[in-house]
C-alpha cells in the first residue's frame, strides 16, 4: 500500500504543536493590550463638540470654577452639563457677535439645547455619585485630569473597574482636603498616605471592606 | 498483517457468562465495527437516518430556545424569587452526572484490569463529552449576561479583581473545564489506533486522507504500542481522580450553602454515586439498541448487561443510603428549617417528585437482585428509562423543593417550568443524540484494537481452563502479544 503522506507530513506535524501553543499565548496577548489600548478605549482623543468652547481659557485662564457651569456635581450623582442660559449670563454681553457663538445664541433663541457630545462614559451598569466623591475629598482632577489645559476636553485615562478599585481599596493614597477638591493642580504632599488616613477619619469615609463591596457601584 | 489464528478451544463457554461470543476472529471484529462508519452514504442503515433526522429537529429546537433565550433573557424561564435555580440547573446535575459512568469504565475499569470495559468504554466515553457538552450550556445560559462567561475564569482582566476563588460555583468552572479536556484527549488517544484501522481499510482516498489525518501517522510498531499505552494508563491515572471530584464539586454548589436540604454533609459521595448510577442506566439505554440495530451481540454481551445492572443496583442502593441520610439529618439536626424541609418533601406541593424519585431509584432497582432480569434486554430497559427519570426527579426535589419553601413563608413561591424550560431540554437531548449519530457513522464504537486483544485473552484463557498443562507457554504468550494486528 502506497504512502498517502508525503514525507514532510511528520515535520508539518510537529510545527503544528508548536504553532497551536503560539497561537494561543499570541492571542491571549493581543487581546489583552488591545482592550487595555488607549486606541480601543479613545483615551486622549479630544471629542469634537458643536461649540468651539475652550476649558483652557474659561477655567484655566479665566479662573472660573467647575461649579459655576457644573452646578450639580458636589448635589447630586449627575454632573450636569451647562444649559444655554449659563453661557448667556456672560455672552449676552460680551462677545455677542462672535461668529464661534452663533449655535449658541441660536439655542437660546429657538429654545433648543445645544448637543454636546458626552466625553467621559462609565457603563451603565455602574452607578457613580459625583457628589459623594466630591464631598469626600476626591479631587476632580483624580479623574479628570487637568481639563485647565484641554482646549477641547479628552477623556485622559480609561475608567477600568480595576481604576475605580485602585482608589476605593486604598482612598488614603487619594484624598485632599475639601478646598482643594477643585484645585486641578493640586499636588499630593509628601506625607499622603497620614493626611489620607486622617481625612478618612474627618470626612467619615466608608471602612474599606464596605467600600470595596459590589454593591457600592453596582446596585 | 498475517497473524496466525488463535489456539482453537474446545470448551465453549456459556452464553451468560461470556464477555465475548465464540466464532469473532480479529478480522471478523476488524471488519464488523469498521466497516459502520466505512460504508458508503447510500448504505447508510435508513434506522440510522431517521433517528439523526429526529435528533437534528430537536437540536434545531435547542437552536430557537437558545436564540429566544439571548433575545428576552433567562425571564422566559419559570423561574422566580426564591427559586432562582431551576430546571437549568436540574438539568446541568442530570447531564454531568450522566457523564461519569464513561469516566469510571475508561479510567477507574482500566487501572482495575477489567477486560469487559473493552467493549463499552469508546462508546461510554463518547456518551460522557457528548453530556458533558450538553450539561456545559446550562452555566453559561443561565447567566444573566451569558456573553460574559469568561469572566469566571482567572484571566488578565482589566477589572482589577480575580474570580471569587471561595465559591463552589467557581470551583464548578474549573472541575467541568478539567474533565471535558482530560475527556476529550482520553478518548480521542484511544482513538488513534483505530484511526489507523480505518485509514488502512477505507477504499475512497478523501476518506482514507481524513482518518490518516487523524490517526496521526500510526503505523502499530512496538514503540508506538508502548507509548501508546504508558500514555493511557497516565490518562487514566488522571482521569480516576476526576470521576469523584466532579460530582463532589458540583454537590458543594449546594452543600456550601445554607439552604435546608442542601447543607447535608453526605452530598459528596451520595452526589458521585447518583452520577454513576444514572450514567450506567443511560449507557444501557444507549447500548442495547445499538447492540441490537448494529448486530454487536458478540460483543456487547448479555453478561455485560449483567454487569452493568450489577454496578447499577450497587450505586443505586449508595442513592437510596443517602436517602435515608437526608432524613435523618432533617430529624437529627433539631432545626425547624430542616424538620419542615422532610415535611414539605412528604406533604409539600410539589411532594409527588418526592414519591416518584423514591419509587423510581429505590424500588424500582430491586430486581436488579435477580441474575434473571439483569440478563432480560427489554427488562433492563425498561429500568434504564425509570433511573434516568428518578435521578432528574432527585435533582428536582434538591433544588426546586428545598427553594420553593425557605425561611420566610411571606416569600414562598411554586415553581412552573414555562415552556422555554422544557423546549431547552428537549433541545440539548437533540443535541446529545446528533452528536451520538454522528459518531455512530464516522467513528468506531466500539474499540476495535483493544476487541482484537481481547479476541485472544479470552481464547487464551478458554484453552488454558480445558489444558491447564499448557500455563507456562500460555502465560508467556498471552502477554508477548497483548495487541494483535494494527489491521489485517
Amino acid at each position: 500500500m502506497g504512502q498517502i503522506f508525503p514525507r514532510n507530513a511528520n515535520l508539518l506535524a510537529r510545527l503544528s504543536i508548536f504553532a497551536a501553543v503560539l497561537l494561543i499565548v499570541e492571542l491571549t496577548l493581543i487581546l489583552t493590550v488591545y482592550f487595555r489600548s488607549n486606541y480601543y478605549r479613545q483615551i486622549n482623543v479630544a471629542i469634537q463638540q458643536p461649540v468651539p468652547y475652550s476649558h483652557q481659557l474659561h477655567a484655566g485662564t479665566l479662573g472660573i470654577d467647575c461649579r459655576y457651569c457644573h452646578v450639580s456635581v458636589d448635589k447630586s450623582y449627575f454632573a450636569n452639563i451647562p444649559a444655554t442660559e449659563t453661557c448667556m449670563t456672560c455672552h449676552s454681553q460680551i462677545r455677542t457677535g462672535s461668529t464661534k457663538l452663533t449655535v449658541v445664541r441660536d439655542s437660546y433663541a429657538t429654545g433648543q439645547p445645544v448637543s454636546w457630545q458626552k466625553v467621559n462614559r462609565v457603563p451603565s451598569f455602574v452607578y457613580f455619585n459625583h457628589s459623594i466623591h466630591i464631598n469626600k475629598g476626591v479631587g476632580c482632577s483624580e479623574c479628570h485630569g487637568k481639563v485647565t489645559e484641554m482646549p477641547v476636553v479628552w477623556q485622559p485615562q480609561a475608567f477600568f473597574m480595576g481604576f475605580c478599585l485602585n482608589c476605593h481599596r486604598n482612598p488614603e493614597n487619594f484624598l485632599r482636603p475639601r478646598d482643594q477638591v477643585f484645585n486641578l493642580n493640586y499636588i499630593h504632599p509628601a506625607n499622603q498616605v497620614e493626611l489620607g488616613q486622617k481625612l478618612v477619619q474627618e470626612y467619615g469615609v466608608m471602612p474599606k471592606t464596605q467600600l470595596q463591596n459590589c454593591w457600592v457601584c453596582h446596585r | 498483517m498475517a497473524q496466525a489464528q488463535p489456539v482453537r478451544t474446545t470448551p465453549q463457554p456459556d452464553p451468560g457468562e461470556a464477555y465475548l461470543l465464540p466464532g469473532e476472529t480479529y478480522t471478523s471484529i476488524s471488519h464488523t465495527i469498521g466497516d459502520v462508519p466505512l460504508v458508503a452514504l447510500n448504505k447508510t442503515p435508513k434506522g440510522w437516518f431517521v433517528g439523526f433526522t429526529v435528533s437534528f429537529i430537536l437540536l434545531m429546537v435547542f437552536l430557537v430556545s437558545v436564540t429566544w433565550l439571548f433575545m428576552k433573557g433567562v425571564g422566559i424561564w419559570g423561574i422566580n424569587i426564591p427559586v432562582g435555580w431551576g430546571m437549568d440547573i436540574i438539568n446541568f446535575v442530570w447531564w454531568i452526572g450522566i457523564g461519569h459512568a464513561g469516566t469510571l469504565i475508561s479510567a477507574i475499569l482500566l487501572l482495575l484490569n477489567q477486560g469487559w470495559r473493552n467493549s463499552i468504554n469508546r462508546f461510554a466515553e463518547a456518551m460522557t463529552l457528548f453530556a458533558v457538552a450538553c450539561a456545559g450550556q446550562y452555566p453559561i445560559l443561565h447567566l444573566g449576561r451569558p456573553w460574559l462567561f469568561y469572566w469566571l475564569f482567572p484571566y488578565p482582566n482589566t477589572l482589577g479583581m480575580w474570580p471569587n476563588f471561595r465559591s463552589p460555583l467557581d470551583w464548578d468552572v474549573f472541575a467541568i473545564s478539567t474533565y471535558a479536556s482530560v475527556s476529550l484527549v482520553f478518548w480521542l488517544v484511544g482513538l488513534i489506533p483505530d484511526f489507523a484501522t480505518l485509514r488502512d481499510r477505507s477504499e475512497h482516498p478523501l476518506v482514507k486522507r481524513i482518518y490518516g489525518f487523524v490517526a496521526l501517522g500510526w503505523r502499530g510498531s512496538a514503540r508506538h504500542w508502548h507509548r501508546y499505552e504508558m500514555a493511557s494508563l497516565l490518562l487514566a491515572g488522571l482521569s480516576t481522580p476526576l470521576v469523584v471530584s466532579v460530582h463532589s464539586i458540583i454537590s458543594l454548589d449546594f452543600a456550601v450553602s445554607q439552604v435546608p436540604g442542601w447543607q447535608v454533609t453526605v452530598f459528596p459521595p451520595y452526589f458521585v454515586a447518583g452520577a454513576v448510577f444514572a450514567g450506567f442506566a443511560m449507557v444501557l439505554l444507549l447500548m442495547i439498541p445499538v447492540r441490537h440495530f448494529y448486530g454487536f451481540q458478540s460483543y456487547i454481551t448479555v453478561r455485560h448487561l449483567d454487569v452493568m445492572a450489577k454496578v447499577m443496583l450497587a450505586t443505586g442502593m449508595i442513592v437510596v443510603y443517602g436517602y435515608f441520610m437526608e432524613v435523618w439529618s432533617s430529624l437529627y439536626s433539631g432545626n425547624i428549617y430542616e424538620e419542615y424541609l422532610l415535611y414539605n418533601r412528604l406533604n409539600g406541593p410539589s411532594a409527588i417528585a418526592y414519591y416518584g424519585l423514591l419509587f423510581c431509584n429505590a424500588i424500582a432497582i430491586q430486581p436488579l437482585w435477580f441474575k434473571r432480569v439483569r440478563q432480560n434486554v427489554p427488562a433492563l430497559m425498561v429500568i434504564s428509562v425509570i433511573i434516568s427519570i428518578g435521578m432528574w426527579l432527585e435533582r428536582y426535589v434538591i433544588i426546586v423543593i428545598s427553594l420553593e419553601r425557605d425561611f420566610l413563608p411571606s416569600s414562598w413561591e411554586k415553581y412552573m417550568p414555562t415552556v422555554w424550560d422544557w423546549s431547552l431540554y428537549l433541545g440539548t437531548v437533540g443535541l446529545f443524540f446528533t452528536l451520538i449519530f454522528v459518531f455512530i457513522r464516522v467513528l468506531p464504537m466500539i474499540n476495535i484494537f483493544e476487541m482484537r486483544m481481547f479476541q485472544y485473552q479470552e481464547t487464551v484463557r478458554l484453552h488454558l481452563k480445558a489444558h491447564p498443562e499448557h500455563e507456562e507457554s500460555g502465560h508467556e504468550s498471552l502477554t508477548s502479544h497483548s495487541h494483535g494486528a494494527s489491521a489485517d
